[in-house]
């Protein structure tokens, strides 16, 4: 009922239901005290509703038929709402022409990479506790991003790791985080200044449990970033970005994804294929035969480009829980976001 | 009065507070005690004179009590803060400590030692760095979870990731990687609709021609057998033809039955390729005689629905 619209809504919605009452005289179903009589009524309100919801569906496809027989413009259909087009507000929403972001993203931490200045290098490594499951994904991480060194980690602390990195000109590190055998969260650092971001890790799916998983190829990626929309957003996406060398290769037709959607961001990895498929024209109802739409029907089958896709893995799901300036420091650094509880209070609030 | 050898015998013998017991040897847990065992010689309350080494906050005291003071226990223990130096402090408690039993120097330097090093342990390890350990409420991660799951939903990745790719197909990002650049590929195929739809109308027009001269063509040279078959074909194909105009009309005023839509709906497609097939059929039998088998069997399927 949340779908409904608010105008007028509660009269009709009031309506509906004294009609629906009329047969069980003034009683409302739950003041009813017999459960036998209650559940019965229960069923009859609820079939009379599902009734009533069949014939608001009928009227509003027939209404629209006739719309388009008599050539005029159907009325348009309701949006229904979603999580989506219903999030709340965000002035930091990045438009397109946003000059004063544009400035801070040429002088940001990336703005090398993204200035073809550098290529990057990353270091992958676990938690000083770490087991076979967190090193397999290490594994797989390693077969997508592109100049990717393993290091076994070790007893060294993750300071003395970020200072190793900066002087063997690395550019990020990734730190695989795990409980109980699993892992269950990512740290990563841009170097050499920074910054650090945190993301819990779940969903895990290593590419050899993906059903008909294919082997992707050593031709470097291509990023594909969506719905990175605020500037925090920004940020994160750019840093993403910053693990991948710049010079995809498009032979290779192999797709890197991090998907944002309601703050989970979703990573895909996948070989991909452009192909020639024909439309499928829809069987026309015979009452509309009119010549143009015989002439339509005798056009050679039209044919559209698809891209199929084959997933190579892993996959796995993100969520930032922190983003701090500069390399790692939980003592001292500074953070640009961090979560908490309190910005949970609301389902419709979204950060990236 | 202080009577070491009375109080011995009550707290070594029937009952102590400090004494932890345990299968093979006795504790003891006052803070004075300055071996932690529990005997006679390092009872802190049996001996009135006695002397240990505490630790408060990170400092270290030398502790020492003598029977002078038994009578006020508010003064009962002197003390002397210990240097961190480790060699000064135990050259303090020599100092102190000169006239006492050589046991309880001992003991004192020995515990001196000891708390010297957890010190510096200590220290260390406040430095040290190491991880922080955070909960993980089962109701968030449930409610998390969920959350995800129906974010996947609502994000549809694969058809999101094929978009974005035909987007950049589009755009022109893999250059010239790919037979198909969308704007040409589709001119192209336009003008390939358009001819063939010039195409089909002049068979069309061909078509309507050739329905009335048709007979002719097979008078010519065929036998006589076949021109009465012939003529039975022509006008089952004309049958076929007011039928299906008739089946149309009904649609159209029953416009809103949909079983009859789809009965109509069969004789209409055929209608469209009939044409094709009639001139196709006509072309065969000229070669061939036994097609027009195949042909009676259709319309005796369709004399018998209808």
């Amino acid at each position: 009922m949340g779908k409904r619209e608010r105008d007028g809504g509660e009269s009709e919605r009031e309506k509906e239901e004294r009609e629906a009452n009329a047969h069980v005289g003034q009683f409302l179903p739950s003041q009813i005290r017999n459960k036998c009589k209650r559940s019965e009524a229960y069923a009859k309100v609820k079939n009379e509703k599902k009734k009533a919801k069949k014939q608001k569906i009928k009227l509003r496809d027939e209404a629209e038929k006739e719309a388009l027989e008599l050539g005029n413009v159907p009325p348009p259909r309701k949006i229904p709402r979603t999580i989506e087009n219903t999030r709340e507000a965000d002035e930091t929403v990045a438009q397109a022409d946003d000059e004063e972001l544009q400035a801070e993203e040429g002088a940001d931490e990336f703005s090398q990479y993204f200035a073809h200045e550098i290529t990057p290098k990353v270091i992958i490594t676990t938690s000083q506790q770490n087991s076979v499951a967190t090193r397999k994904f290490c594994a797989d991480l390693l077969t997508v991003i592109p100049n990717c060194h393993y290091y076994k980690r070790g007893t060294y602390n993750l300071k003395q790791i970020v200072k190793y990195a900066i002087n063997r000109e690395f550019t990020s590190i990734i730190v695989i985080n795990e409980n109980r055998k699993e892992p269950n969260g990512m740290l990563v650092v841009n170097l050499p200044e920074g910054p650090t971001a945190h993301f819990k890790l779940s969903s895990v799916v290593l590419s050899k449990r993906i059903k008909g998983h294919g082997k992707a190829s050593r031709h470097q990626p291509e990023l594909i970033l969506n719905n990175f929309t605020t500037r925090l957003g920004h940020r994160v996406g750019r840093m993403f970005a910053s693990l991948f060398p710049q010079d995809p290769n498009f032979r290779g037709r192999r797709a890197v994804t991090f998907h944002n959607q309601r703050d989970f961001i979703f990573f895909r990895h996948h070989r991909y294929i452009f192909e020639s498929k024909e439309i499928k024209e829809k069987k026309e109802k015979p009452n509309k035969v009119d010549p143009k739409a015989v002439k339509e029907k005798k056009k050679l089958p039209k044919e559209q480009v698809i891209a199929r896709l084959q997933e190579c893995g892993p996959r796995f799901t993100l969520k930032m829980q922190s983003l701090q300036h500069g390399t790692f420091d939980t003592k001292y650094g500074e953070y640009e976001w961090l979560h908490k509880p309190d910005m949970d209070t609301s389902r419709r609030r979204f950060f990236l | 009065m202080q009577h070491d050898e009375i109080i011995w015998q009550v707290i070594g013998h029937q009952h102590c507070s400090f004494r932890a017991k345990t299968v093979t040897q006795n504790f003891c847990r006052n803070e004075y005690n300055v071996t932690g065992l529990c005997n006679r010689s390092s009872c802190p309350l049996a001996n009135s004179r006695y002397a240990t080494i505490k630790e408060i906050d990170g400092l270290l005291y030398l502790y020492m009590k003598s029977i002078e003071r038994a009578h006020s226990p508010k003064d009962l223990w002197e003390r002397v803060k210990l240097p961190r130096n480790y060699a000064k402090a135990l050259e303090i408690v020599d100092k102190h400590l000169e006239f006492w039993p050589k046991f309880l120097v001992h003991k004192n330097k020995q515990r001196l030692t000891k708390m010297t090093q957890y010190l510096i342990r200590m220290r260390k390890l406040a430095l040290k760095v190491k991880p922080k350990i955070m909960t993980m409420p089962a109701k968030q991660v449930q409610r998390e979870a969920r959350r995800e799951a129906k974010a996947e939903v609502a994000a549809v990745l694969d058809r999101s990731i094929e978009k974005e790719l035909l987007q950049r197909l589009q755009s022109g990002t893999y250059g010239d990687i790919y037979n198909f650049p969308m704007k040409e590929y589709e001119k192209v195929l336009d003008m390939e609709s358009m001819t063939a739809d010039d195409e089909e109308e002049e068979e069309e027009e061909e078509e309507e021609e050739e329905e009335e001269p048709e007979v002719e063509y097979v008078e010519g040279y065929e036998m006589e057998d076949e021109e009465d078959e012939m003529e039975e074909f022509a006008n089952g194909m004309k049958d076929r033809l007011t039928e299906s105009s008739e089946s149309d009309s009904e649609d159209e005023e029953i416009p809103t039955r949909r079983v009859q839509a789809r009965k109509a709906g069969l004789p209409t497609k055929r209608d469209a390729d009939a044409a094709g097939v009639k001139s196709d059929v006509a072309s065969r039998r000229k070669r061939r005689g036994h097609v027009e088998i195949e042909y009676e069997e259709e319309q005796e399927k369709e004399s018998s629905r209808a």
